[in-house]
C-alpha cells in the first residue's frame, strides 16, 4: 500500500516543476508584455521570404558572373 | 490626382502630392521613408498593414545634445566594450507594421544587433555597437522613418524602478496550492469509509496543511497588513473580516487535523485567497503607455545650447544651467528657465502655462518666463533663475501634487465592510452564547464556523470585477482612467468645471473673419503673394483661406520678426502684421488674435482668428446642465464671454483670466459644497486637475503630453462625458446589487454555521459558488450597461 507515497511524491514533484517554471517565466519578464509576442510570431515568414529573394538575386548575380568567365 | 491617399501614411495627397515608383505620396517626407524601406528590403511594412506609416518631422539640430557623452551615459541602460543598450519611448507605435519594422532595424544599419518592441508600453529596446554608430545616429535614423523617440527630462531622470510582479507571484502560489489541495481533499468529500483511505488520511491532511502555509503567510499577507493598518487607524475596512476569516480558517483547520477532528477547511482557505487575488489582479488594469503622473519634466528638453564667453556653442544638461549663463532658444523650443531676453525678438506662446492662446511679443531686455514656447527665430537669453526655482516649476512644489486622492477616499466596499464586520461578530457571539448554554462542546465549533462562512469573499470581489470591467469598457471608448477608484469618485460628482482653450475649443481648426474695408482683387492677390513668402503659422493659415489664384513675383519682401511682413510689387506695398506695425493704434480690446493689413500705408482692416468650439459642445452642456452644476475656468481673456453664455446653461459660473494658482484655489473653494470634476488640457490646469475630486485631461492625441490627472479622455469622445458619468453611477448600483446577492449566500451559510452543521464540503461548495456567481453577475451587468456607449 505504500505505493501511495510514491504516487504522491511523483504528483507533487511534477506540480512543483510546473510551479518552478511559472516562477522562472515571471522572473524573466515573460508576463510584462503579453501582446507583442502574439504579433511577433506572425512575422518570421515575411522576413524569410524577403531575404530569400535577396539570396536568390545574389545567386543569380553569381551565376551570371560565372557564365561570363 | 484628386482624392488619392498617401501610400505611406494614408493622408490625402492634395495639391502637393508626390509620385514615386508608381505610388502616390502626400509629401516628400513620406516618399523618403518609402525609399528607405524599399531599398532595404522592408517593403513588407506596407503589406502587413496598409498605409500605416507616420510622416517624419524635421529633426535637424534637435538632437545635437546627444553628442554630449555625459547625457548619453545617463540615457543608456548598458554601456560596455563598444556595445550599448537603450530603451526608447516611441509614441507613434500603433500597429503591427510598426512592430515589424522596428524589430528589423538591423536591416537599416549593420551596427544594430537587436531591437525589440514592447507594444503596450510603446517602447523599443535596441542593442548596438558603438563603432561608427551612436545614440544620436540611432535617434536620427528612427526619426527619418517616422518613429521619433520621445526624450525628455523625465526620461533622463529615469524612474528605472523594478516592475512590481509580486501580485503575479502571489496569484501563482495561491493557484498552485488551491489546485493541489482540491485534489488531495477530494477523497474525503465522499467520506468513503474504506480501510486504506482511513489509514492514509493523515498524510493527505498534513500535505494540505503544508500547501496552505505559503498561501496564508505569503499570498494573503497583504490582507493582514491592510487589516492591521486599518485597525490601527481605527477603521474597519473590508480587509478586517477577510483577514479574520483567513486566520480562523487556518487555525481551526490546523486544530482539526492535529486533533483528528476532521479534514479541516484547507480547500476553502486556498480557494478563498486565490479568488480574492484574482479580483485584485483583474482590477489592476493599467494603460502602460499612458502616464497619469506627468509634470513639467516630460515636457521640458533635457539639454540646451549654452554660449560661453567666446561665443562657442555647447550642449549642456538642463540641471547644469546656472544664473548668469547665456543660452540659445531656437524656434519651437521651450524656454526652460526664467530669463532676460538679450538678442532677438521673442514671440512666446504661453498657452501651456497660462491657457492664454495669444502669443506674447517681447523685446530685448524684457523678462521671459519658463514654459513658454518660442514661435519664430532664435533667441539669446541670460538666465535669471535655475530650473527648479523658476515660476512654472515652483507650481509643482504645491502640496496638492503629493496628495494621493485614492487613499483618502472611502470606497463603498470599505463602508459596507464596517457594518458587515460588526454584524458578523454580533452573530458569532450570540450563537456562541446560545451553544454555551445549550451544549458547550459545540460552542467553539459554531464560533469559528460563523467566522469562516461569513468571510466576505463575494463582497470583496463585487467591486473589483464591476469596476475593473467598467474601466475596460471606458478604455474601449477612449476614456482612460488611472484606476478603479476614479470610477467610484466619478459616481459622486455633482459639479463639472471645464477649461476653455484646448478643452472646449479645438486647436485643429480656426475661423478667420475679416473686419474692415473690402480688399480689391489686386490687393488680395498682392496680400496672398506676400503671405506666401512667410513661414509664420498665422501667415500660413491666412494664406490657405484667401481666394486668389494670381501669384505675382515680389519686387521686395521684408520680414520683421515678431512684427509683420511687407511685400512690394509695382510701386504698391502691402504690410501685414501687428496693429502697431501697420500703423494703427493698438486697439484697447485685445480679445482676439488679429492680423492687421495695410495697403500703401493705408490701414484696410484686420483678420480675426477665432478658436472654434468642438462639435457637440452645446449638446454636452445641455445634457450635463440637467443633472450637474457647470462652470468654466479659463486662462484666456473674456473676449468669448457672450459666445460661451449662449452655449452654457443659464446659471453656469464663468471665470476668465485665471492663472494656474487661481484655478486651484477656485476648485478648492467650490469643493466645500460640491464634488468637483475638472476637465482641462494643459499644464495650466495641472493644479486644478490635482485638486479636484476627479481631474480629467482632454487630449487630441492621447500619446502626447497631458498633465497629471485621474483620467485621459480622447477629445473626439468629449461629448460622451455625460454617459460616462451616468455609467459610473450605474456601476455603483451593480455593486450594491451584488452585495445583496452575496448576503443571500451568507444567510444560507450562516444557517449551517449557527446550527453547528457546517461540514468542510459545504464550505467548499458555497464559497466558490458565491464567488463565481458574483463575478458572472457583475460581468453581465456591466457589459449590458456598456452597450449604452455605442
Amino acid at each position: 500500500m505504500s505505493v501511495i507515497y510514491v504516487l504522491l511524491a511523483i504528483s507533487i514533484s511534477v506540480a512543483l516543476c510546473f510551479f518552478a517554471a511559472f516562477v522562472f517565466s515571471v522572473k524573466k519578464g515573460q508576463y510584462d508584455d503579453v501582446y507583442t509576442p502574439s504579433v511577433r510570431m506572425l512575422f518570421e515568414d515575411e522576413l524569410l521570404k524577403d531575404s530569400d529573394k535577396h539570396a536568390h538575386n545574389k545567386e543569380k548575380i553569381k551565376q551570371t558572373e560565372s557564365t561570363n568567365q | 490626382m484628386a482624392n488619392t491617399t498617401c501610400y505611406h501614411c494614408g493622408d490625402e495627397c492634395g495639391k502637393n502630392g508626390v509620385q514615386f515608383d508608381e505610388k502616390e505620396f502626400c509629401c516628400n517626407g513620406c516618399k523618403t521613408v518609402y525609399e528607405i524601406f524599399s531599398s532595404n528590403g522592408l517593403t513588407a511594412f506596407y503589406e502587413i498593414e496598409a498605409k500605416a506609416g507616420t510622416t517624419p518631422n524635421e529633426l535637424r539640430g534637435k538632437y545635437d545634445f546627444l553628442d554630449n557623452q555625459e547625457i548619453v551615459e545617463q540615457l543608456v541602460e548598458f554601456n560596455e566594450e563598444g556595445v550599448q543598450v537603450v530603451s526608447l519611448m516611441i509614441p507613434s507605435i500603433h500597429c503591427s507594421s510598426c512592430i515589424w519594422v522596428l524589430e528589423n532595424l538591423n536591416r537599416l544599419h549593420s551596427a544594430i544587433t537587436v531591437s525589440q518592441a514592447d507594444f503596450p508600453k510603446k517602447t523599443i529596446r535596441v542593442t548596438y555597437k558603438t563603432e561608427d554608430f551612436s545614440l544620436k545616429t540611432l535617434v536620427l535614423l528612427l526619426g527619418s522613418i517616422g518613429y521619433e523617440p520621445n526624450i525628455s527630462l523625465e526620461t533622463l531622470e529615469g524612474k528605472k524602478n523594478v516592475v512590481d510582479r509580486s501580485l503575479i507571484y502571489k496569484l501563482g502560489v495561491a493557484g498552485f496550492a488551491f489546485g493541489n489541495v482540491m485534489l488531495l481533499s477530494f477523497p474525503e468529500y465522499f467520506e468513503v469509509e474504506e480501510f486504506w483511505l482511513d489509514q492514509y488520511k493523515g498524510v493527505f491532511r498534513w500535505l494540505m496543511f503544508a500547501f496552505s502555509l505559503p498561501v496564508v503567510f505569503y499570498a494573503a499577507q497583504d490582507y493582514f497588513i491592510s487589516a492591521y493598518k486599518g485597525l490601527r487607524s481605527k477603521l474597519l475596512n473590508i480587509d478586517v473580516p477577510i483577514a479574520l476569516g483567513v486566520l480562523v480558517l487556518f487555525l481551526r483547520s490546523t486544530v482539526d487535523v492535529a486533533l483528528d477532528l476532521g479534514s479541516g477547511f484547507f480547500d476553502s482557505l486556498t480557494g478563498l485567497v486565490f479568488f480574492l487575488l484574482l479580483g485584485k489582479f483583474f482590477q489592476q488594469k493599467t494603460y502602460a503607455y499612458l502616464s497619469f503622473e506627468r509634470d513639467y519634466k516630460s515636457y521640458f528638453p533635457i539639454a540646451v545650447t549654452r554660449l560661453d564667453s567666446n561665443g562657442n556653442e555647447e550642449n549642456i544638461q538642463i540641471h547644469k544651467i546656472q544664473k548668469g549663463d547665456r543660452i540659445l532658444v531656437r524656434s519651437q523650443e521651450i524656454i526652460p528657465v526664467d530669463c532676460i531676453l538679450i538678442k532677438g525678438t521673442a514671440e512666446v506662446d504661453y498657452s501651456f502655462v497660462t491657457g492664454e492662446s495669444q502669443a506674447v511679443f517681447k523685446e530685448s531686455g524684457e523678462k521671459l518666463f519658463a514654459g513658454g514656447k518660442q514661435q519664430s527665430g532664435v533667441l539669446e537669453v541670460e538666465v535669471l533663475k535655475s530650473v527648479s526655482q523658476s515660476y512654472l516649476t515652483q507650481l509643482w512644489g504645491n502640496t496638492v501634487f503629493s496628495k494621493d486622492k485614492a487613499s483618502q477616499f472611502q470606497t463603498l466596499t470599505d463602508s459596507i465592510g464596517k457594518r458587515f464586520t460588526v454584524a458578523v461578530l454580533t452573530i458569532a457571539f450570540l450563537a456562541t452564547a446560545f451553544w454555551l448554554f445549550h451544549d458547550s462542546s459545540m460552542a467553539l465549533n459554531v464560533f469559528t464556523a460563523v467566522l469562516i462562512i461569513a468571510c466576505p469573499c463575494a463582497i470583496a470581489l463585487a467591486a473589483p470585477f464591476t469596476l475593473g470591467n467598467m474601466l475596460r469598457i471606458f478604455g474601449r471608448h477612449k476614456f482612460y482612467l488611472k484606476n478603479t477608484n476614479a470610477i467610484e469618485r466619478l459616481a459622486q460628482i455633482d459639479m463639472a468645471i471645464f477649461d476653455k482653450t484646448g478643452t472646449l475649443t479645438t486647436n485643429q481648426q480656426e475661423t478667420i473673419l475679416y473686419e474692415g474695408v473690402e480688399l480689391t482683387e489686386d490687393e488680395t492677390a498682392l496680400l496672398k503673394t506676400t503671405l506666401r513668402a512667410s513661414n509664420h503659422p498665422l501667415s500660413r493659415s491666412l494664406y490657405d483661406i484667401l481666394k486668389s489664384n494670381a501669384i505675382m513675383t515680389l519686387d521686395e519682401f521684408q520680414e520683421h520678426t515678431g512684427k509683420g511682413i511687407e511685400g512690394k510689387v509695382n510701386q504698391h506695398s502691402m504690410k501685414v502684421g501687428s496693429a502697431t506695425y501697420v500703423g494703427k493704434e493698438a486697439s484697447s480690446e485685445l480679445t482676439h488674435t488679429a492680423v492687421y493689413v495695410s495697403s500703401d500705408e493705408d490701414v484696410k482692416g484686420r483678420f480675426v482668428f477665432k478658436n472654434t468650439y468642438r462639435e457637440g459642445v452645446k449638446e454636452l452642456f445641455d445634457e450635463l446642465g440637467t443633472q450637474y452644476k457647470v462652470g468654466i475656468l479659463s486662462g484666456d481673456n473674456d473676449g468669448e464671454q457672450k459666445q460661451l453664455e449662449k452655449i452654457l446653461p443659464p446659471q453656469a459660473h464663468i471665470l476668465f483670466n485665471q492663472k494656474p494658482e487661481d484655478k486651484l484655489e477656485c476648485i478648492e473653494k467650490t469643493q466645500k459644497s460640491h464634488n468637483v470634476l475638472m476637465v482641462g488640457d494643459g499644464l495650466n490646469d495641472a493644479g486644478a486637475l490635482a485638486q479636484s475630486n476627479v481631474g480629467v485631461a482632454v487630449s487630441e492625441n492621447v500619446n502626447v503630453f497631458s498633465p497629471a490627472c485621474d483620467g485621459i479622455l480622447d477629445a473626439s469622445n468629449l461629448t460622451k462625458l455625460p454617459v460616462f458619468l451616468q455609467l459610473s453611477k450605474k456601476s455603483m448600483q451593480v455593486i450594491k446589487l451584488s452585495f445583496m446577492l452575496s448576503l443571500c449566500y451568507n444567510v444560507v451559510g450562516l444557517y449551517f454555521a449557527v446550527t453547528g452543521q457546517l461540514q468542510p464540503v459545504i464550505a467548499a461548495i458555497l464559497m466558490p459558488l458565491s464567488s463565481v456567481s458574483i463575478v458572472a453577475f457583475t460581468t453581465v451587468c456591466t457589459n449590458l450597461l456598456g452597450k449604452k456607449l455605442k
